[in-house]
């Protein structure tokens, strides 16, 4: 078993209440950084870990943080993005439900870092519950001296408070959860302007995964250097990955960046294989936008070598044999999976959440749901395979988000890698339009 | 001053001003399209993607291309930007691409709308579209709306270009209208029935890009090419009262503001100007407005020839002395 | 199907809705939280506060009450409710069981479920009721919680590995006997 940064006192009880928690080492990084460092000190620290952000873009955070304008007069803000909505991903809510006072710790110790004194926490509108254990964990700090007015003697204050979305994925995009944030639809904005220089209410703003801001805890008390050590080259520390689908044991686990992707699946530590005794067909290994990859292809790269759990390995091999590790969203199917069904119930996603605001997306997303609606159910026809590809390329890389990507992604790997399969959905529609219908060839390795 | 090479030619040019005000500076058929932004309207732009370009070095500072297209109407020109767009084949194929995904769910029925001839999505998808189809799916439609007496919703038409959320709210005031819902189900309305009654509100229907919100004094009276543009003033306390009147005949069929080359309102008319004074005596009458040679509305040739004095000279006498009798006008005049 | 909005239906609810006392203190509570300037920014925690006083929807009414209440136009808040998907813009049953279709609950049996749910209910999914009028049947998109596949949304609790119809029949008596909704931390401040 490595090492939990995070969630070393996950199980213990009553770790949601300020008492235990600060009994178990909580709020050591705020006593620490406030005390005996500066904020560019912070900011330092941070940098040197080597972080990346947690969200999915895999951005280093302390250069993030280094990017904030911070002109004379002006108000700055951190906000965290607790808009989990990514399909396959569902670590931050149980960091948030079961160890808040961590995510508000970190969120003291890196607004300090960026000079904020209001600062928020986006939560997606479905957690609710979530909301009301973060803003009780909030009472308790402010009410134990370590939010408020002159944070433990230092001068320095700090008010946070914790937001609700109202359903809608795209307010995961750090512009649209401002706009969101703002009271308005969650439209994302047009960039330039980064929220690093116009953010929230045109100020400086910061957004941060809440699993970077969890990670400044230990960066902090440890220092950046001994967080760097952890991991495998620019993969540095431990992350959470949410493990889902057709697994024996599906969950959160922390993990030290470069476990082979064989181990995270198989071994009992971890996932422990896959359920009812089947082969694994194909994984989606960061979130339903990466690029799914065949059995062979996720554990092996395309080289031969062992595919590791990093963000230098999962990409290996470009999109055309390998994929991203994104948000650690890791979605593992089975033998029995039917690729199209699943290709066309992510398109279903994408078209359901995007915002409307811009043609590619907005036209195109709803084009790919009908075109994988039809030829799952039987509809298809040979050319709609290279339509698909063609429609998902229309839209990559000319919206105003990265929703655009997000949802061609998926439709164009799925067809690189399967296209055999959604060939014989078309050959021999009437069987595998059937319910439960399995597809008997093999996927495309290259 | 910042300075730029678009499409091969420098322009010099005030810095903060946008890629696409550059290119029109220098005109013709160098200038990307766009079907959203609207110079007049703060905050319009960057959405239909139709005037994605190629910048292949970002500035003298700092050379290197942009990695991906960016949308020329909001992209701020930097000092030794090198921006490619007729010339840039990825550019053209991209454009091709959002003609195609702005039609898919739009209903194609020119042939009935009140728009056609003046319709900034027809040009767009004659100058950069392809002619056939590959969207075989059933098409999104909306009921019909009127939002007020005076103007109706045809939403099924609408490419959601946000300009007349933008008009309602920087010029008309008092907003009752907005994008309702969200993704390809994202509408334009009033949410409960309501009616857009501001003094200003009218101007909606002229900055509208598409046959999605009309004129219903004007509805189905005329085809827009058998009518004439006749620029025209009153005095008007609301507004500038400079207009375009629309003959048919002797007969107004419709008042609009006057717009620039680039189809954007120069100046904003009162509702009374445009729905109340249809008649010839409400007006001072200045002359015919020039159309441009590419619109189907010019095929009229109601415009007196523009001639270029330098081959006066040559023709028949006989055109000589009619000229004399009625001198040609002014461009723009 | 393209929201109709246009022509729903008028709401039998009060004319002119009020927030309850206790809601209003929670209002002025979030309020405090954004810039004087920026009272917009409460606008998404208010309609939820609006969505559980007024019977699980925000009829017109209701989202001109809260434009009233945070000193916006109508079209703001209809605007704003209409895009996210947590707002339900027509009446509902008494429990709106909001059940997860997206790829990691369909590999563990969303669609059983929902059929499931379809069947024991008598209501289908798209926003339907059930004759007794106890639930409304929704589909939503990922609810982050896919390692515990297939979840049930009702009100502010998941329903978790609705796997087996025992987990599903749990549910439901639940719902069924359930005589009140919970009580809600600013509705507890105000009783106390």
């Amino acid at each position: 078993m490595g090492r939990k940064l995070l969630t070393e006192h996950i199980n213990v009880e009553g770790i949601d209440t300020f008492e235990v928690y600060r009994k178990h080492g909580g709020y050591r990084s705020v006593e620490k950084a406030l005390k005996t460092m500066t904020p560019d000190e912070v900011v330092e620290e941070v940098k040197k870990s080597g972080l990346r952000g947690r969200g999915g873009a895999g951005f280093p955070t302390g250069l993030k943080w280094s990017f904030l304008a911070k002109p004379e007069g002006v108000p700055r803000h951190l906000v965290c993005n607790a808009d989990e909505s990514e399909p396959g991903t569902f670590k931050d809510r149980q960091l948030m439900s079961k160890l808040p006072h961590l995510l508000i710790e970190g969120m003291i110790t890196s607004s300090y870092a960026l000079g904020a004194n209001t600062s928020y926490i986006y939560i997606r509108g479905e957690l609710l519950y979530v909301l009301r254990i973060l803003e009780k964990a909030i009472s308790e700090a402010y009410a134990n001296g370590f939010l408020g007015k002159n944070i433990l003697g230092s001068g320095y204050d700090l008010d946070l408070h914790v937001h609700p979305g109202g359903g809608a994925y795209i307010c995961g995009e750090e512009t649209a959860l401002l706009e969101s944030l703002e009271g308005k639809r969650g439209n994302p904005r047009n960039k330039p302007p980064f929220p690093a220089v116009q953010g929230l209410y045109a100020r400086p703003t910061v957004v941060n995964n809440v699993e970077s801001i969890a990670a400044v805890v230990p960066i902090i008390n440890d220092g950046g250097d001994e967080y760097a050590k952890l991991g495998v080259g620019k993969s540095t520390g431990t992350k959470l990955f949410s493990a889902c689908g057709h697994l024996n044991k599906p969950g959160i686990y922390e993990i030290e960046l470069g476990v082979p992707v064989e181990e995270f699946i198989y071994s009992d530590e971890y996932c422990g294989g896959i359920w009812k005794g089947r082969e694994l067909k194909a994984v989606v290994a960061g979130g339903s936008s990466v690029p799914i990859l065949p059995k062979e292809l996720i554990l092996k790269t395309a080289a031969g070598e062992d595919r590791l759990m990093t963000y230098e390995s999962l990409s290996d091999g470009g999109f055309v044999t390998g994929t991203m590790l994104g948000s650690g969203g890791f979605i593992a199917m089975d033998e029995t999976t039917c690729i199209v069904r699943n290709t066309w119930s992510f398109s279903r996603f994408y078209h359901h959440e995007s915002c409307g605001q811009c043609s590619p997306c907005r036209e195109g997303t709803g084009w790919m749901e009908k075109v994988l609606h039809r030829l799952e159910h039987g509809h298809g026809h040979m050319e709609d395979i290279d339509l698909l590809v063609s429609v998902a390329k229309q839209i990559e890389g000319n919206t105003i988000c990265p929703l655009g990507e997000a949802a061609a992604w998926p439709v164009a790997a799925a067809v690189r890698h399967f296209r055999d399969e959604f060939e014989w959905h078309v050959t021999h529609a009437k069987e595998a339009a059937r319910p439960g219908a399995v597809y008997p060839g093999k996927a495309v390795l290259a | 001053m910042a300075k730029i090479t678009f499409d091969g030619i420098e322009i010099e040019i005030p810095d903060g001003t946008t890629i696409m005000n550059a290119a029109r500076t220098v005109g013709g058929s160098i200038v990307p399209p766009a079907m959203c932004y609207y110079t007049p309207l703060k905050g319009s732009g960057g959405k239909c993607r139709a005037c994605l370009v190629k910048v292949t070095a970002g500035s003298t500072k700092d050379p290197r291309p942009m990695p991906k297209l960016v949308p020329s109407c909001i992209t701020s020109v930097q000092d030794g930007m090198v921006v490619e767009n007729t010339v840039n084949q990825q550019v053209l194929d991209v454009r091709k691409g959002i003609v195609e995904m702005l039609l898919i769910n739009h209903p194609l029925d020119c042939p009935v709308c009140d728009q056609a001839g003046e319709c900034d999505l027809q040009n767009f998808a004659f100058e950069h579209g392809v002619s056939t189809t590959r969207y075989t799916e059933e098409r999104r439609t909306f009921d019909k709306i009127d939002i007020g007496p005076l103007i109706q919703l045809h939403m099924t038409r609408c490419i959601l270009c946000y300009r007349c959320v933008y008009t309602a709210n920087q010029i008309a005031g008092d907003r009752v209208h907005g994008v309702l819902g969200r993704g390809d189900a994202a509408e334009i309305g009033t949410y409960i029935e309501n009616i857009i009654d501001q003094d200003f509100s009218g101007n909606v229907i002229d900055v509208c890009p598409v046959g999605a919100l009309t004129d219903k004094t004007w509805r189905f009276k005329q085809r827009v090419w058998f009518t004439k543009p006749v620029n025209a003033h009153r005095d008007c306390p609301k507004c500038s009262g400079n207009v375009l009147l629309w003959y048919k005949g002797k007969d107004v069929l419709r008042v609009t503001a006057r717009k620039d080359e680039y189809g954007e309102v120069k100046e904003w008319i009162c509702n009374e100007c445009r729905f109340e004074k249809k008649e010839t005596s409400d007006w001072t009458i200045e002359g015919p407005a020039h159309i441009d040679r590419s619109s189907v509305i010019s095929a009229n040739h109601y415009e007196l020839p523009v001639l270029n004095h330098s081959v006066v000279a040559d023709l028949p006498e006989s055109t000589q002395r009619e000229l004399e009798k009625n001198p040609p006008l002014k461009l723009g005049s | 199907m393209p929201l109709n909005l246009i022509d729903m239906e008028p709401t039998n609810a009060p004319a002119k809705p009020q927030f309850s006392a206790a809601a209003q203190d929670e209002i002025k509570r979030i309020i405090t939280h954004y810039p004087e300037d920026r009272k917009k920014s409460a606008l998404l925690p208010v309609l939820h506060i609006a969505q559980a006083e007024f019977g699980g929807w925000v009829s017109p009414e209701v989202q001109t009450l809260v434009a009233e209440t945070l000193d916006l136009k109508p079209i703001e808040v209809y605007e704003v409710a209409t895009f996210y998907t947590m707002f339900n813009l027509k009446p509902v049953g008494k429990h709106v069981l909001e059940i997860c279709r997206t790829g990691p609950c369909m590999l563990r049996g969303s669609d059983e479920l929902t059929a499931h749910l379809e069947r024991l209910t008598g209501a289908r999914v798209g926003g339907e009721t059930s004759p007794d009028g106890l639930f409304t049947l929704k589909e939503v998109e990922c609810l982050a919680a896919c390692g515990f596949a297939p979840i049930v949304q009702v009100r502010e609790k998941y329903y978790e590995q609705l796997d087996t119809p025992e987990n599903v029949d749990a549910m439901l008596t639940e719902l069924r006997n359930m005589v009140h909704r919970p009580i809600l931390p600013w509705e507890a401040l105000a009783q106390n």
